[in-house]
């Protein structure tokens, strides 16, 4: 197994974003999946959301746990420092990098066994810290890298590719992060990049623990007729409630809409998300409308995509830990030791 | 015959947990202090926050033997619930006060004892109305008495009294009554003083008492940490607290009013050293505080931070045996589970802090080594040393000395074309330089995982790879050897080819039993262990001598199973000396354990 470059040559018609980049700069190493994963499709999403976001690559944090899922963070972003940390432990080593530089921009990726079964521990305590990060979850209802064995995510009484019926209730992690207090949160599907690309680049904008369910078929392992995670079954159970739009901070609304179908949420940073909702009644400001409408469509087999539920004041953790603006991995000698005089007055107070 | 002894006795207060005496206990033992005369106290207490027995010693010594002697020859027992094991532990000729409201039976006492009674409970219901008082003042009014006994100057105790209630002025004067009223009842009822006495001295000089965990807290304030992340447990807790109360003192910014730190109580040991590593990782100087059972929830990660190199530092206070052990006992028995944490072919920074001094040194020296080092380091303290208040010298800085980020590389370094590698020993040294990540735009980012990789943090499977990177590992780890703290060598006064190595808060017992054996003609050279790994003077003196104890707090003398296994040391000339019921060991102990080991016949020629 050895690293393959991308060629670095430009082509001169290559677009460029507004920091001079290409595509080609969002890009990392050569993808080794299966051809036809739907993780790579997640990737090629990641790529394109930081490209029209003018992201600065090195300004990114990439981190993953393990899995094929958690390999995907070396093919794209390759400007950008990554972490391949332990098996389901990801949220708390991207935790502690968000404290020590609250300036960076988190990328949690993860797959079902790393987040869902694992790791649903940290998972959970992470979302419900308000973390200010991305946290992508490519869901395949199986463990990819050891060979398909069930994830946590596996619907009850769905097959495996060998026949093997699962009995266990299947984790929505959308509901558990709705539960939990993420202030955005959305379910999408790698095969759907029309309605991908923009959750990305909403969450990516978002200042807060931001989570993406996203549906991502393993063609090795959970593709096949009885699979509740293939392709098949999911573009004919999907159910979008709205298709979701981020604009430049504060530009004017230009497209079009029937009057009533749209929806205009302005965040933290400025920017201004647009909404078109496909489902009239669904309210994605409303967490708790918001997670009886996923029950109940649900327990019809309908898989519910599109942004579920944004707060627009959601509140992060270096929020309730009052840490100061400048990141405390800048911090000098000066600002972080007290100095001799202060302690000799310590030393004075404990004769 | 009644003992009859100056500045050099033992007490034990014996209580019942929650009863509010701990303060008074306090007070009397600092009483003995602000008459220049050292004192080492302890405390010993249940897993539990009412209503179970709690021991607090006093250990007087113009000498200043500070650690635990053995034996009681004053006993204070306020609890019935132990009361007979509490007149057993009484040495011959010693001393029992005890609240004689309550008649309790003749054969429950001992002939060879003084009997001090006072009807303390009866005398607080007349003087008292209220029940909390009652108790309350109690405490006091023991204090009072005993300081009749034991010749304790009223005036120390009146000062102390006004210092702790600085700002609840209020409660002073009702204190100094209870005071007075404890004294004036001693000596109504009996002789004053007794036998054992406190004399004025001048052996204190500039110490200072403060307890190891806040101390090793201090140390991380002073040494730069920002953040930490943590999980309760006994008897690391109070290292995370105190974390917190020095930053709220030292690490608000004054403009803004925001916080220089930040401090995250975890859902578990996993997640603790998680965050450490990510902000290690991230360039922040982090750490966590935790025992045994979370060092073993922590070992995957332990071996992640190895490899892939990412600074971190664990302070764990050691204490006896698994997660339902003995968690309010103490002993050194993780050495090896810190050492050699984790899978694959690891090995650890470990430091051995003696007494809080040390532990506020080695907690600020922790985290230059960790990023010098690019690795996980321990701070090895134990509960006797952590959750003690303790008499040791005063906390030093130097205010010329530089926080030490190690090799990191700047992004003027890689603007200006130096070469980056991740893993590349360009100094020799095994240590490669790192990058913070968001440095540079187009250079010095790098991905980082365990051992699949080569030296320019590329994936690789490839043997060859692997190899480089381990064995660049180990010459880091000689590295290593070089820089963390010296053993400490005290010879013998006369040559001797018995040797004796021993650390951690084994300190001040061996350097007491060093002076009984010297009295009784046994010389041994000391060398005081301050780090693992071993530097090369730790092996030279094992060589230069004929036999070595290796005395430590463990049934399996893990520091000698680390002597023999780094030096290939022959081990039957390694005498394992071991203390492991979780009390602190002592002088007595260690001196019958080496004085029968060289009077065994036969084992003389053991080499
Ligand atoms: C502590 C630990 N246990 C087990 C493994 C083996 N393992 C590697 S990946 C994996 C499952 C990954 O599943 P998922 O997160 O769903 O990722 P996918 O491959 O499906 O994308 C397991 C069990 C491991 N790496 N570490
Ligand atoms: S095994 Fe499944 S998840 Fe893994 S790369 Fe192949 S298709 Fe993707
Ligand atoms: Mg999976």
């Amino acid at each position: 197994m050895t690293y393959i470059a991308k060629p670095k040559l430009h082509h001169p018609q290559l677009a460029t974003n507004t920091l001079g980049y290409t595509r080609r700069d969002y890009e990392g190493t050569v993808s080794t999946l299966c051809a036809g994963c739907g993780h790579d499709s997640i990737s090629a999403a990641i790529i394109q959301a930081c490209f029209d976001l003018d992201l600065p690559p090195h300004r990114i944090a990439k981190l993953s746990g393990i899995g094929c899922s958690s390999k995907t963070p070396t093919y794209f972003l390759g400007a950008s420092h990554g972490f391949n940390t332990v098996h389901g432990r990801m949220p708390s080593v991207l935790t502690g990098a968000n404290l020590a530089n609250r300036d960076l921009i988190y990328l949690g990726v993860s797959g079902d066994g790393d987040s869902a079964s694992i790791g649903l521990g940290q998972f959970a305590h992470a979302i419900r810290r308000g973390v200010n990060m991305v946290y992508v979850v490519a869901n395949n209802g199986v463990y990819g890298l050891t060979k398909g064995q069930f994830s946590a995510t596996a619907d009850r009484d769905s097959a495996s590719k060998t026949g093997a019926i699962n009995k266990d209730s299947a984790i929505d992690m959308v509901s558990l992060a709705l539960q939990l207090g993420a202030t955005y949160v959305a379910r999408s599907f790698s095969g759907d990049k029309e309605q991908l690309v923009p959750l990305l680049r909403g969450a990516l904008s978002h200042e807060g623990a931001a989570f993406i369910d996203c549906l991502s078929p393993c063609v090795a392992f959970n593709n096949h007729a009885g699979s509740t995670k293939g392709f098949d079954f999911i573009r004919e159970h999907n159910a979008a409630v709205n298709q979701l739009d981020v604009m430049e901070p504060r530009a004017p609304i230009t497209a079009s809409y029937p009057p009533g179908a749209l929806e205009t949420i302005e965040q933290h940073d400025g920017s201004v998300l647009r909404l078109r909702k496909l489902e009239q009644d669904y309210d994605a400001g409303d967490r708790l409308s918001a997670m009886t409408y996923l029950q109940e469509r649900a327990a019809q087999g309908e898989i519910v995509t599109g942004l579920l539920y944004l707060d627009q004041k959601a509140r992060d953790l270096h929020e309730n830990l009052g840490t100061i603006a400048t990141p405390l991995n800048s911090l000098g000698d000066a600002e972080l030791c007290p100095g001799r005089e202060a302690l000799e007055r310590l030393n004075a107070s404990l004769r | 015959m009644p003992l009859e002894r100056i500045n050099d006795f033992v007490v034990r207060f014996a209580n019942v947990n929650g009863s509010g005496s701990a303060s008074a206990n306090t007070l009397f033992g600092k009483s003995i202090l602000r008459m220049g005369v050292p004192v080492a106290t302890r405390n010993v207490f249940p897993s539990n926050i009412q209503g179970l027995p709690t021991w607090y010693e006093v250990r007087v010594s113009e000498a200043g033997y500070l650690g635990s002697r053995g034996g009681v020859d004053l006993m204070v027992a306020m609890n019935p619930q132990t009361w007979d094991k509490d007149i057993a532990s009484i040495e011959p000729g010693g001393y029992l006060f005890y609240d004689s409201t309550r008649a309790i039976p003749h054969d429950r006492f001992r002939d060879d004892i003084t009997v001090l009674g006072l009807p303390l409970t009866e005398f607080c219901a007349r003087e008292y109305a209220n029940p909390r008082s009652r108790q309350l003042f109690k405490n006091i009014i023991y204090v009072g008495a005993l300081a009749a006994l034991l010749d304790i100057e009223l005036a120390a105790v009146e000062k102390l009294i006004g210092e702790q209630f600085k700002g609840k002025d209020k409660l002073i004067e009702p204190n100094i009554q209870a005071l007075h009223m404890g004294a004036k009842l001693a000596h109504e009822h009996f002789a004053c003083p007794i036998g054992l006495r406190v004399r004025r001295a001048d052996k204190i000089g500039d110490r200072i008492v403060i307890e190891g965990n806040s101390a090793a807290a201090l140390g991380a304030v002073f040494g730069g940490a920002t953040v930490c992340a943590w999980y309760p447990i006994t008897p690391s807790t109070s290292v995370a607290e105190a974390f917190q109360r020095w930053s709220k003192r030292f690490r608000v910014d004054p403009v803004t009013g925001k916080n220089r730190y930040a401090i995250v109580q975890a859902e578990d040991e996993l997640a603790s050293i998680g965050m450490v590593v990510g902000a290690g990782w991230n360039g922040a100087r982090a750490f966590t505080s935790t025992s045994g059972p979370g060092i073993s929830l922590m070992q995957e990660f332990l071996g992640l931070a190895y490899f892939a190199e990412i600074p971190a530092v664990i302070m764990n206070v050691q204490r006896g045996g698994p997660s339902t052990g003995l968690p309010t006992r103490t002993q050194q028995a993780d050495l090896l589970s810190c050492a050699y944490a984790s899978h694959g072919d690891t090995r650890h920074v470990l430091l051995l802090p003696e007494d809080p001094h040390e532990c506020f040194v080695f907690g600020a020296q922790s985290f230059d080594l960790a990023d010098r080092l690019q690795t996980p380091v321990f701070v090895m303290l134990d509960l006797d040393i952590g959750m003690n208040e303790r008499l040791c010298n005063p906390l030093p800085w130097d205010d010329t000395r530089r926080l030490d980020r190690g090799k990191v590389m700047t992004a003027e370094e890689l603007e200006a074309g130096k070469d980056f590698g991740r893993y590349l020993d360009v100094d020799g040294d095994g240590i490669a330089y790192r990058t913070y990540p968001g440095t540079h735009p187009t250079r010095g980012s790098y991905f980082t995982r365990g051992t699949t990789k080569d030296s320019r943090a590329r994936y690789s499977e490839e043997g060859k790879d692997y190899i480089e990177n381990m064995d660049r590992l180990m010459r880091k780890w000689d590295t290593a050897k070089t820089l963390v703290p010296a053993p400490i060598l005290r010879p013998a006064k006369t040559p001797t080819d018995l040797g004796v190595i021993y650390y951690g808060s084994t300190g001040p017992s061996m350097d007491e039993a060093a002076d009984l054996l010297e009295a009784r003609g046994i010389h041994v050279d000391r060398l005081r262990v301050r780090a693992f790994p071993f530097p090369a003077e730790v092996m030279d003196f094992i060589h230069a001598h004929e036999r070595v104890f290796v005395v430590e707090q463990n049934r399996d003398g893990q520091l000698r199973m680390l002597l023999i296994n780094e030096g290939e040391i022959n081990p039957a000339k390694l005498i394992k000396t071991v203390h492991y019921d979780g009390s602190a060991i002592t002088a007595r102990f260690i001196v019958d354990s080496i004085a029968r080991a060289v009077a065994a016949p036969g084992r003389h020629l053991a080499a």
